[in-house]
């Protein structure tokens, strides 16, 4: 689609991470309602795609508190590999999850 | 109390003490539990079967469908009441999609209905994101080693639904029959190939 060139997008309407993005996924332990399993934490991923539109970040809305925190979430991978090192399978076997923005860095180059 | 946590669980017990609170502070009434127990009534697998027959004989539609799934199920009439949204994951011969929730019981209800029992128990959470070859050997399903796996784990606000291939050899067939061949399984990713009624497996 032909879009209009001269609309300024507000902080957090754009993505920060784009398709190919190596990031890492942080390695929390925070107390009560976190949306990412702990055997992703700490892992490298690599972005698929930024999920639109920008949601509500619902580990802030579980506690009664959302303004301000609409961001994106992101679909990534990792595979099967990196994460087990044991696996059975083939390498070519994935694991994709959707993780918010607030959970990932950029991977060290 | 006591006996009754016993004998319902406590979760159950909890439940009703949350409800009750909440309808005794006036924020939801009887009436707005039953209105949604009904709304989760409405929702089966047949919804989720009537998308995939759609998109094995809509090629438009199926593009918009994986271009963003909630939007092109609102063009049949399906309402994300959740406020979910939608991927929608395509099996192909060197693709083969299974979805899970590991943190609860994430599911595309709006489309699929309330998720069988297994789909809520550890043993199958654990084993998808960890042995899925394994696991979906247990379903029956043998996933050649030519087939790359892709899991997908269902955390937040993303629910995932599976297009399954559509079987060969059915061309005559008419939408709301090719419908009928759609199975929960298939749409979950426990199943990968989806028999013709009256066909001999």
């Amino acid at each position: 689609m032909q879009t209009l060139s001269k609309v300024v997008h507000a902080d957090r309407e754009d993505p920060v991470f784009e398709p190919g993005d190596r990031v890492q996924i942080d390695d929390r332990q925070p107390i009560g309602h976190y949306r990412v399993p702990t055997y992703m934490r700490g892992k490298p991923a690599t972005v698929i795609a930024a999920i639109r539109p920008t949601m509500v970040d619902n580990e802030a809305e579980s506690f009664g508190r959302n303004a301000g925190s609409r961001r994106h979430y992101y679909r990534v991978f990792v595979p099967m590999t990196e994460l087990w090192s044991d696996y059975r399978g083939t390498d070519n076997d994935g694991l994709y999850i959707e993780i918010f923005e607030t959970w990932l860095k950029r991977a060290e180059p | 109390m006591a006996r009754d946590a016993e004998r319902d669980g406590i979760f159950e017990v909890m439940e009703t003490a949350v409800r009750e609170l909440l309808t005794d502070k006036g924020l939801i009434a009887a009436t707005d539990i039953r209105r949604q127990i009904e709304v989760l009534d409405s929702r089966s697998p047949a919804l989720g079967a009537a998308v995939v027959a759609r998109a094995w004989t809509d090629p438009a539609f199926k593009q918009r469908l994986l271009e963003n799934g909630r939007m092109a199920c609102e063009e049949l009439g399906i309402t994300f009441y959740d406020d979910t949204q939608l991927i929608v994951l395509e099996n192909t011969n060197e693709v083969h999609n299974l979805v899970v929730c590991t943190l609860c019981s994430c599911y595309p209800r709006p489309v699929l209905g309330l998720p069988p029992d297994w789909y809520k128990l550890k043993p199958y959470r654990a084993r998808a994101v960890y042995e899925p070859r394994q696991l979906l050997a247990e379903f029956g399903t043998v996933i050649p080693d030519d087939v790359e796996i892709r899991v997908s784990d269902s955390t937040a606000m993303v629910r995932f639904l599976i297009l399954p291939q559509r079987p060969a050899g059915i061309d005559d067939l008419t939408t709301d029959q090719l419908a009928a061949l759609v199975t929960r399984d298939a749409m979950i990713g426990v199943v990968r190939d989806l028999v013709p009624s009256g066909a001999v497996m």
